[in-house]
């Protein structure tokens, strides 16, 4: 199962959820697998998408918000699984797509591998932690995870790759993005 | 200084020119309006000062006018924030930002970034004032106006002092 993989299997069951997408590799395979008004790609402040996931589900409780994150995104800002625990949105679904890689640099090694990040969610206090390993899996848990009462953390091992991009590129401007939510969630 | 504003003269006025989302990280020059605001409950502490600015953005998209709070130490941590997220998306935050290091009085973890505060800020274009008590709700306006204007993060400097 790849990250591609993954993602169809996941979205395929989503509604009106506001999507947020951690940056490179993810965004592209995020936007290649759904796109809606509702879904931000973030292309820089890597770390920052389950801030950014946090930041929307507490200002808007009424809408549930899901967050695609990576490995190395999770690492990046750990503090994070800390934050989203103890402020515990009921509206919040944080996804973490395990590749063990840096993909969009290279495919240089995490060390995902030895940390378990689903431990590490469960150790912060998420109302619910699942993991994953096989496409089988996910199709089983897929359904229930998008209904779960956050915050919720479900990690999906996915395999590197394969080669080449994971999708177009984000055909809006960054700026188009954040006008595009701001509509979508009714933002004056 | 000898005069000083309250905080929650301060905390009025920033409610009252539509602000309405306060996250950060604390120092304990700003540690009265951080206090006004819990009292209040409209602060959410944050770890550190980049996913405050993280949960800001989100909370700007949910139609939020957010505020981050952080000592100047913190603004290091968010240079990468403020270039690829705010600035880059068009995001707007009041940065509440203490000035450590003040013309050098301080302890000396704080010289450094005391020192080279404005011109950072200079740097990244994100506009910026450091009032005297007699000017700090004026300029919240000033701020506030500005950034909405703008859609970008606008920053007002907070000396020893300011609140007393």
């Amino acid at each position: 199962m790849t990250v591609r993989d993954a993602l169809a299997e996941i979205t395929r069951h989503l509604g009106d959820e506001v999507c947020v997408a951690s940056n490179g590799y993810m965004s592209r395979a995020a936007f290649g697998a759904r796109d809606s008004e509702a879904s931000f790609y973030m292309i820089g402040s890597m770390g920052l998408a389950s801030s950014i996931g946090l930041g929307v589900a507490l200002a808007k409780p009424t809408r549930r918000v899901v967050v695609f994150d990576g490995d190395g995104n999770v690492l990046m800002n750990p503090g994070a699984l800390a934050s989203i625990a103890a402020a515990a949105p009921a509206n919040l679904l944080h996804v973490c797509l395990d590749n063990g890689a840096h993909a969009s640099t290279g495919g240089q090694r995490t060390i995902s591998d030895r940390v378990q990040l689903d431990a590490l969610a469960r150790a912060a206090g998420y109302r619910w932690v699942g993991r994953v390993e096989t496409a089988a899996a996910l199709a089983a848990e897929a359904p229930a995870f998008v209904e779960r009462e956050g915050p919720a953390f479900l990690l999906v091992k996915v395999a590197l790759g394969p080669d080449g991009p994971p999708g177009a590129r984000i055909p809006f401007t960054p700026v188009e993005m954040t006008a595009r939510m701001r509509r979508a969630l009714g933002a004056r | 200084m000898n005069d000083s504003v309250t905080p929650a003269s301060f905390v009025d006025r920033l409610v009252a020119a539509g602000v309405d989302f306060f996250t950060g990280v604390p120092c304990s020059l700003v540690g009265g309006v951080i206090a006004e605001l819990e009292r209040r409950r409209l602060y959410f502490g944050e770890l550190r000062e980049d996913a405050a600015l993280g949960v800001a953005a989100g909370a700007y998209m949910a139609g939020k006018l957010p505020l981050v709070v952080m000592q100047n130490s913190g603004l290091g941590v968010s240079l990468n924030a403020l270039g690829s997220l705010h600035l880059l998306y068009e995001m707007p935050a009041l940065l509440l930002i203490t000035w450590r290091g003040y013309e050098g009085k301080d302890a000396p973890e704080h010289l450094v970034m005391g020192a080279v505060l404005p011109r950072l800020l200079d740097l990244f274009e994100i506009p910026h004032r450091a009032p005297d008590p007699a000017a700090a709700l004026a300029d919240v306006d000033w701020a506030v106006g500005r950034m909405c204007e703008t859609r970008k993060p606008v920053a007002l400097l907070v000396r020893p002092g300011l609140f007393g």
